[in-house]
């Protein structure tokens, strides 16, 4: 399957801001995270399709992962 | 008693008098100071139904218990006044240096009463206050007003705060600007302040201001520091990126509202995000009086530089009149700072404006050769002058985006509360803070209890923004605690690091008032109440706790959050018992005793 993996903030710096990835099916999204060498502990904000997952959320095709460190304002 | 100073200094400029009294202890107990003691004072001493712009209401200028102290973001001060956008009480807040320097003159507040007969200006040296005329700067903008008084003064460590051109023009959506860029920006409290033919307050102030329990202190300020150091929104997030850094988030979650809240998403909105501004714009940062976060930004754009802009001028100006255009939205933020406007209202109305105009309320012949429509960026920064000198249209879209849209009879277009411009979260897919916007005291504002952060940023813990089950209680305790925090005078950013513990110990140890958590939480409260009775007493009912007509009856249109309603009519009664008010709003003379009013 094919997914949409957005990087903001610092998770941009040595890596890129958007990028599609093939994944062998029931991926999840560590599956994602780990050949980007990103720790679950390092993401606050973790959307899939705009709603919050953990980790462990299942993928499907056509998703798009959109990743946040700990950021925030007003 | 630490933290105050213990003196009010009034001014009646109708009579050209200036007095000082003790501030009242007890009521400040009770209220803090700022937004909360200021609120009180403001509803004791001016009736419910005088005219905003009248001589009879009067403008508060108040410190917080702890602005001026060590205590970390302890810069802000605000202005308390009965708002002429919306009848409600204003409590205008803003950072900077200037609050901290009104403390060191000796001053917790400044009340200006009445008016002057001409153009004035306030000089306050310590103890030394006067009223100037200021014939020469009446019409100058807050830059060039800045360095003229500065200079006349004559010592380079005056702090100024100032009208521009919009408020002395009565514009209702203008600022009261201090230290050039800063803004206590919303409710149109420039323009009392332009009612009263002031123009500005400087303030020289060579003392200190102690704490009560100077040991206790110093152990507070390592605790608090170190959790805002450790945080990664206070330590890494803000000062790495500035508050722009919302921009992705809240458009990847789909409930960033594009072309005034027709869409909720904007495939675009990283060509002017947080991230973007760092790489290509950034100059320094500028950061607020003892700030350790450093969130404010100093920017460089074609032909020009300056502050900011910060996340809800980036998204007004930006996405939510379809421009995609850096420059013009810094040249936007820089107008509104200059001429003294509040950039929220302003591009709000802009953008109200510019839909007036797609579905034909507003014809092209009034628009006198400057284009009013989505996406055209020239168009929008020279609307923003418009709206300064009130010129042609202008003079219209100055009165905000509710009487614009009424004038052309769609005041649905106006995507306001109680005639306040809604802030850059579509209300529909994050439940807690559409109740809250639904109820603050004065209107579309999401600065009287940011929901977004437990909803979104997940701080201090995450919900699920679409659920309503318990916001009502988090809706509570939110705008309790930052009525809390204003009125202690320290920056709402410090509470994603922050809790009421920590709260508690900081005033604690300036004070010595010895609050528990409890009666903490309940000056909150009280503040709370106060406000609403005087909503009530202008004339607000449980009706005007609602949304634009489109952001209640629509679904959002397209994007991640698609289809997601806000559930208003299930939340409210929940709220009202949540409060102890009545089914229709209003607070139960039990509650009333129960929190000493």
């Amino acid at each position: 399957m094919r997914v949409t993996v957005k990087l903001f903030a610092t998770f941009r710096e040595g890596r890129f801001k958007v990028e599609e990835k093939d994944l062998p099916d029931s991926s999840r999204v560590i599956d994602v995270l780990l050949p980007l060498n990103i720790t679950p502990e390092e993401v606050a904000i973790c959307l899939v399709n705009g709603r919050d997952v953990n980790e462990q959320h299942v993928l499907n095709d056509g998703d798009t992962i959109a990743l946040f460190p700990p950021v925030g304002g007003g | 008693m630490g933290g105050y100073t213990g003196k009010v200094l009034r001014i009646n400029l109708t009579e050209g008098k200036i007095s000082t009294e003790p501030l009242n202890k007890e009521l400040a107990k009770n209220y803090i100071s700022g937004r909360g003691l200021a609120g009180k004072m403001f509803a004791d001493e001016v009736p419910a139904d005088v005219d905003a712009l009248s001589p009879e209401n009067k403008l508060f200028i108040a410190s917080g218990a702890l602005t001026g102290t060590n205590a970390p973001t302890s810069g802000r001060y605000m202005v308390v006044t009965k708002s002429p956008l919306n009848g409600v009480i204003a409590s205008s807040n803003s950072g900077g240096q200037w609050g901290a320097h009104l403390k060191f003159a000796g001053y917790d507040m400044v009340i200006l009463e009445g008016k002057a007969a001409r153009p004035v200006y306030i000089s306050i040296s310590d103890d030394s206050v006067e009223i100037k005329d200021a014939a020469h700067v009446w019409g100058k903008d807050v830059y060039a007003t800045t360095d003229i008084l500065k200079q006349e003064f004559g010592d380079d460590k005056v702090k100024v705060l100032s009208i521009g051109p919009a408020g002395e023009k009565l514009s209702l959506i203008s600022a009261v600007m201090n230290d050039l860029y800063r803004a206590a920006g919303r409710s149109g409290v420039g323009a009392v302040m332009g009612s009263k033919n002031v123009k500005a307050v400087l303030v020289r102030g060579t003392g200190k201001v102690e704490n009560a329990n100077a040991d206790e202190m110093k152990n507070v300020l390592s605790a608090t520091m170190a959790k805002l150091k450790e945080n990664g929104v206070t330590g890494q997030g803000l000062p790495t990126y500035g508050t722009a850094v919302l921009v992705n988030i809240i458009n990847e979650s789909g409930i960033y509202p594009v072309n005034n809240f027709q869409e909720s998403y904007d495939p675009d909105a990283d060509l002017i995000s947080g991230e973007t501004m760092t790489a290509n714009h950034l100059i320094k940062k500028d950061p607020c009086y003892r700030c350790p976060i450093a969130c404010g930004r100093y920017s460089k754009w074609k032909g020009g530089e300056g502050a900011g802009p910060e996340y809800e001028t980036v998204w007004v100006f930006g996405s939510n009149s379809g421009i995609h255009d850096f420059d013009a939205i810094h040249k936007a933020n820089d107008l509104c700072n200059k001429y003294g406007l509040d950039t929220i209202s302003v591009g709000a109305t802009i953008a109200a404006g510019m839909e007036l105009v797609q579905k034909g309320y507003i014809k092209q012949e009034e628009l006198d050769g400057t284009p009013l429509e989505f996406g055209n960026a020239d168009g929008m920064v020279e609307w923003v002058r418009k709206i300064a000198f009130a010129e042609g249209l202008g003079a219209k879209m100055a009165l905000g985006s509710y009487r614009l849209a009424e004038i052309y009879g769609a005041p649905e277009l106006s995507m306001s509360v109680k005639k306040l411009e809604l802030p850059a979260y579509d209300p529909r897919g994050v439940q807690g803070q559409g109740l809250q916007f639904a109820t603050s005291n004065r209107g579309g504002c999401h600065v009287r209890g940011y929901l977004i952060s437990p909803e979104v940023i997940g701080m201090p813990e995450k919900l699920d923004r679409t659920v309503i089950e318990g916001k009502a209680t988090w809706v509570k305790i939110f705008q309790d605690l930052t009525a809390v925090i204003d009125s202690l005078g320290l920056c709402l950013f410090s509470s994603f690091a922050l809790g009421l513990s920590d709260y508690r110990a900081l005033v604690n140890a300036v004070t010595g008032f010895n609050y528990t958590d409890e009666e903490l939480l309940a000056c909150g409260e009280r503040i709370w109440n106060n406000e609403r009775l005087h909503n009530l007493k202008v004339g607000y009912t449980a009706a005007e706790d609602t949304l634009p007509k489109r952001l209640l009856n629509d679904p959002i249109p397209e994007g991640p959050s698609k289809g997601q309603t806000i559930r208003l009519a299930e939340l409210l009664p929940q709220y009202y018992i949540e409060r102890g008010w009545s089914a229709t709003g209003v607070p139960t003379p039990e509650r009333l005793s129960s929190l000493g009013m």
